[in-house]
């Protein structure tokens, strides 16, 4: 019996060594951890339960029969994250280079469906050579087995990718259709095709690092959420980001014990709108100071920062926040602030986070570049999402909400619950120079006029009271008094219970 | 008594004067240009009146503004604080003319002492001891030699041109003496095309210490002991302290009386301060008399337990001094630290933009602590490039200067100041530094201690120990939160262990944390322990600990996986994790910040004013490559090394934030 016994232990020990010392050794001088080692930092301790140790590849190819090691270069499992549970999946870079075979997939898919049927979110470590090409076709079926569960469970539990070493061809696309991806500066890479591969075909010289680094996709691809110094930064990061998400769409967003009054008045937001409408301020400022604690986990914080996207909590509860940002391109709408925002009120929505929406926004940005790129449809994509979102939203107009864009930004005919503006608000079709010029042509000879005019419409239009004498701002209210007044909107909002029409799915403009 | 005083300044200084007007009873008119139409003063004052655009010259040093908005107003007496027309004779006389009271002193003294040259001889001639030097031209090396003699050494030999160092020399002997005149005198010719020479004595050890002065006009003049002014950065002072730690009863009585007896020789009235420098033997020679209140008067206020501001009204209204020179105490001892708005870690550079957060420490006054602050700034306010960087003055006494010291490095400690670069950390260090607790300090005190600038202060390991034990049990606070959100498994609920790792300042501690009702004990590997109080929350800015029995006061921001945690100067990143995360840790790789070297970075926010070179031009090293303008100053950028210039990213006109690219180099 003690033999037996003892058998498991030294089975397990084994399949615990992963791809042996050596190649351990390797992982560690790449500046990377462990599939195991990183388990460990994302989980509470002692809280892993591990599935499918022993699994082995059955590929008879190419002498693949002759190494079998336990686990097959990916380890699955479930814990806890600070006593929640989440599932998780981490590959193995020291066996097969973590390439994906028929059983590695087999292994995935198995937790995934663990997930959706028991709700609970599904974190996948990649660190992935790519497919087992020895296995051939069987490797590019799990892809598409993993890919169809992915898209099963979009929705239904929230699904964050971390790259944590290469992930490239037909591998990106499950971290593409999942919640958040999220990457390790400097030691991961994503991309479709390699630099190889790049200059046989197209001639172009490119690095790893700048085909598919993390630069690249926080800046400019805008396929990663966010990158981190290193692996144990990161799943710290992703820790902190499962404290604001439901386990599931059938369960709440969790709440936590809180330590900021929620009736906490902030004199210093009386000044934040500076007195030159062209002037910019910081609404991170405000973001930080209308949160519980100051603490914000921004989504995309280096894309598009013309718009600011990422969580909050008050009174313990978690918000999203969408925030125009005037310090950057005067906190316009575009193409890339339009996809962003509208990814994340989507993901709001399908989890039942309430949204808080400020705005300052003086349109969307003009010019053959964003026609050209089809700013209609893409900025159709906030509009739809915001109109369709059926969770609490609270809206504060801080400084300019002109146009198009006003109508965009969770407007009160987009199904806004509470619509709050600043005394400093101008709402209106735009900015008084140009409603001028267009109103009174013929004037346009006479500059005094002119000046008259636009001084006459700014008295008219640029406050928020037009607006509020139609009902479509709730009520006007005091800066300092922010945080009081939406803390005690959401609590209104609590039971709130909106349903859109059956159908089998909408058709947002992709 | 006056019904109505206008305040012809800004910032601070216009809010303390106020603040003694209203408890005087006095009503009290602002005024205030474009940038301060929300700044402190205004909304302090009873009346508020706009002067002007915001460059001062178009404002607040109008004189004509001014006296429209006395006219418009019926204010009775103007106040002009420090700065701006307070020392201008012409100001005074545009008062005079119509019938308004300067509350400062009269015309004649402050044409009187306005003059360099003439304030030398006055003083001379009313018994004040002077730097002895030569005025008159020296001809020739050996003319030099002999004039040296009589002075004494060492002395400096000076261009008359001279500024910036250049064409001076300190001789110690005759042979020096003739080889520092040649040198001095080639020196200006080329510099300044003026080879005119003069010596004077070189103040070895210098220290730079006040006398305030108080007089009415019915003949009292009276001095109100000595500042000392030594802790300066380019002749900005930063810390002040009264009394001094150098004087000695005879000197500070002799000092006074000089003082006076000059204040008396130039019919002076209302508030003034004799500066002198001190030699390292007690030796004190007249520098100035500045015929205004100073800037760190506070301190005089607290030792003597006298309002300057209120003694400067009565005397303007005509009133008597009501005490006799034996009545004026030297009671404790005060600390001045001076905030300014400038970035320490970037060379003291200027910095502006909205104070995002601005909480000074309580003000408090009791026998034996005093904290006081005066500031002319609030949360949410905006720092502008149009004045004097100087933000705050915070005050501390108490019954002696260790008191005193330790108090002002708490105080510092408490003081939050976010959203502009500030010199916060390096007063803390000049607070730590035991030069400055021991008193021995001369005016080089800075540049002699920091001489290659500011870069933060390390600390020591005992300190390190009591920070180290704070954040641990912070973070476990911070950590049992976090493991009572909701949603969790039941009877699978994570447990927060006791044992971790903090790091910080390169240091790893290994600590035990064990939480009692009343605060936790925190062990480190060696068996010794700590013990931590305090009551700090998650979100909570400012961490108010007992580590041992002894205060310890962190500012702090939570980060991944610790904090980062500002003390006495000090800013740390502090990460506290379980052994196993600090196990795996140790693994990461420590990145190089990135090479920056091949770029030029816009060192503070300011105006593109030109671009100096092109794209593909070769540029040597030194060559002007940009101007910025910031603070109203053009700062010229130049470059470190030879190279090419491979692309430009900013154009004229553009507003540039710290550290964006302006170009780059191949």
């Amino acid at each position: 019996m003690k033999y037996i016994l003892q058998e498991l232990e030294s089975r397990r020990d084994n399949a615990r060594m992963g791809g042996g010392p050596a190649r351990i050794a390797a992982q560690h001088a790449k500046g990377k951890l462990t599939a195991r080692e990183r388990i460990d930092l994302l989980l509470d301790e002692g809280s892993f339960e591990e599935f499918d140790m022993f699994v082995a590849h059955r590929c008879t190819d190419f002498g693949m029969q002759d190494s079998r090691p336990s686990g097959d270069g990916v380890v699955t499992g479930w814990g806890t994250v600070n006593g929640r549970m989440v599932y998780v999946y981490s590959q193995d870079f020291t066996v097969f280079g973590g390439s994906l075979s028929e059983t590695h997939a087999q292994k995935i898919c198995k937790i995934m469906d663990m997930a959706v049927q028991n709700g609970a979110p599904v974190i996948g470590l990649n660190d992935s050579g790519g497919a087992r090409i020895q296995e051939g076709v069987a490797s590019l079926a799990g892809y598409a087995e993993v890919f169809q569960r992915n898209i099963m469970a979009s929705g239904v539990v929230p699904q964050i990718s971390v790259i944590m070493g290469p992930c490239a061809g037909g591998a990106v696309y499950s971290p593409a259709i999942t919640d958040f991806i999220f990457m390790v500066k400097d030691s991961s890479y994503m991309f479709v095709t390699g630099p190889d591969v790049v200059k046989t075909v197209t001639n172009e010289v490119v690095t790893a690092e700048e085909l598919g680094g993390a630069t690249t996709h926080t800046r400019k691809s805008s396929v990663a959420d966010g990158a981190f110094e290193n692996d144990v930064e990161a799943l710290a990061e992703v820790r902190r980001l499962i404290d604001f998400l439901p386990l599931s769409n059938r369960q709440r967003p969790p709440v936590r014990p809180f330590f900021d009054a929620p009736d906490r008045i902030d004199p210093s937001l009386d000044t934040l709108i500076p007195d030159n409408p062209n002037t910019p301020y910081d609404m991170k400022e405000l973001i930080y100071k209308l949160s519980d604690e100051s603490d914000f986990f921004e989504i995309q914080e280096e894309f598009a920062k013309n718009i600011l996207t990422g969580f909050i909590r008050l009174e313990g509860s978690p918000v999203g926040v969408v925030a125009n940002q005037p310090m950057v391109l005067a906190g316009c709408l575009d193409i890339d602030a339009s996809r962003k925002a509208a990814r994340f009120v989507r993901f709001c929505d399908a989890f039942e986070i309430p949204i808080l929406t400020l705005v300052d926004v003086p349109g969307f940005l003009p010019g053959t570049s964003q026609e050209f790129g089809g700013v209609i449809k893409h900025g159709a994509k906030l509009l739809f999402a915001y109109g369709e979102a059926t969770v609490p939203k609270v809206t504060l107009i801080t400084r300019k909400a002109y146009g198009g864009a006003y109508d965009v930004m969770a407007s009160k005919h987009l199904r806004g619950d509470f619509n709050y503006a600043w005394p400093t608000a101008e709402i209106a079709v735009m900015g008084a120079k140009g409603a001028t010029e267009i109103l009174y042509r013929s004037e346009l000879g006479d500059p005094d006029k002119i000046a008259a005019r636009t001084r006459d419409y700014e008295d008219r239009f640029a406050n928020p009271f037009v607006a509020a004498e139609k009902g479509f701002v709730d009520e006007v209210i005091l800066p300092q008094m922010s945080r009081k007044r939406i803390c005690r909107a959401f609590a209104s909002l609590r039971g709130k219970s909106q349903q859109n029409p059956w159908k089998k799915h909408d058709n947002i403009p992709l | 008594m006056f019904k109505k005083i206008l305040i012809a300044n800004r910032g601070e200084i216009a809010c303390r004067v106020i603040k003694t007007a209203r408890k005087m009873g006095i009503s009290t008119v602002a005024v205030y240009s474009d940038a301060d139409r929300n700044a402190l003063h205004v909304q302090m004052a009873d009346e508020a009146v706009h002067i002007g655009p915001a460059p001062a010259n178009q404002s607040y040093i109008v004189i004509d503004r001014i006296m429209e908005a006395i006219r418009a107003t019926g204010a009775e007496a103007v106040h002009p604080g420090y700065g701006f027309l307070s020392e201008n004779s012409k100001f005074a006389e545009a008062l005079a003319a119509e019938g308004v009271a300067f509350i400062g002193p009269p015309v004649r003294a402050i044409e009187a002492m306005g003059d360099k040259i003439t304030s030398k001889k006055l003083a001379a001639e009313a018994g004040v001891s002077t730097v002895p030097g030569y005025m008159g031209l020296i001809s020739d090396a050996d003319e030099a030699v002999k004039i040296s003699g009589e002075i004494g050494y060492p002395v400096m030999i000076k261009a008359s041109a001279g500024g910036g160092g250049k064409g001076m020399r300190i001789a110690w002997t005759d042979e020096e003496a003739r080889e520092g005149f040649q040198s001095s005198k080639n020196e200006a010719a080329s510099s300044f095309g003026d080879d005119r020479i003069f010596i004077e004595k070189f103040v070895t050890q210098p220290r730079h210490i006040e006398i305030q002065v108080l007089a009415d006009s019915h003949g009292n003049t009276l001095y109100l002991h000595e500042r000392e002014c030594s802790i300066q950065r380019r002749n900005q002072k930063v810390v002040e302290e009264a009394p001094s730690p150098f004087l000695d009863i005879a000197t500070r009585k002799a000092m006074g009386e000089q003082a006076c007896a000059l204040a008396a020789a130039v019919g002076y009235t209302s508030a003034g301060t004799v500066e002198f420098i001190v030699d390292g033997e007690r030796n004190f020679y007249f520098l100035e008399m500045n015929t205004r209140l100073q800037v760190e008067h506070p301190v005089t206020e607290l030792i003597t337990g006298i309002d300057l501001v209120e003694q400067m009204i009565r005397v303007a209204a005509g009133e008597k001094l009501p005490f006799a020179q034996g009545d004026i105490q030297l009671n404790g001892w005060a600390v001045e630290s001076r905030l300014y708005a400038e970035d320490p870690y970037r060379n003291f550079l200027p910095s502006i933009g909205r104070l995002s957060r601005y909480r000074p420490p309580v003000e408090e006054a009791s026998e034996t602590h005093a904290v006081r602050n005066d500031t002319g700034v609030y949360e949410g306010g905006e720092i502008s490039m149009y004045y004097d960087p100087m933000i705050a003055k915070l005050c501390t006494w108490a019954p002696t200067r260790k008191d005193a010291i330790k108090d002002m490095s708490v105080a510092l400690d408490r003081f939050e100041v976010e959203g502009i670069g500030h010199n916060l950390p390096f007063l803390s260090a000049v607070m730590e530094h035991p030069k400055f607790v021991s008193g021995d300090i001369t005016t080089a005190f800075i540049a002699e201690e920091w001489p290659e600038g500011f870069e933060g202060v390390t600390l020591p390991d005992a300190s390190i120990r009591r920070v180290a034990a704070a954040a641990a049990a912070m973070n476990r606070v911070a950590e049992i939160r976090r493991s009572r959100v909701s949603g969790r498994m039941d009877n699978h609920e994570r447990k927060v262990g006791g044992d971790w790792v903090v790091s910080l300042q390169n240091q790893s501690l290994a600590v035990k944390v064990v939480a009692d009702p009343t605060g936790s004990t925190v062990t480190f590997e060696d068996g010794a322990s700590m013990r931590v109080k305090g009551q700090w929350t998650p979100g909570m800015r400012l961490a108010e600990m007992i580590i041992d029995d002894l205060p310890l006061v962190l500012k702090v921001e939570e980060k991944t996986s610790g904090f980062r945690l500002r003390t006495r100067g000090a800013d740390l990143r502090v990460y506290v994790r379980t052994p196993r995360q600090a196990e795996l840790a140790e693994l990461m790789p420590e990145k190089l910040p990135p090479d920056t070297s091949r770029l030029l970075l816009c060192p503070m926010p300011g105006l593109v004013v030109k671009i100096n070179v092109e794209e593909g031009e070769e540029i040597q090293e030194g060559q002007a490559l940009c101007t910025i303008e910031a603070m109203k100053m053009e700062n010229i950028l130049r470059a470190e090394r030879r190279g090419v210039v491979s692309k430009i990213n900013a154009e004229p006109g553009a507003s540039l934030s710290v550290d964006q690219v302006i170009m780059e180099f191949e």
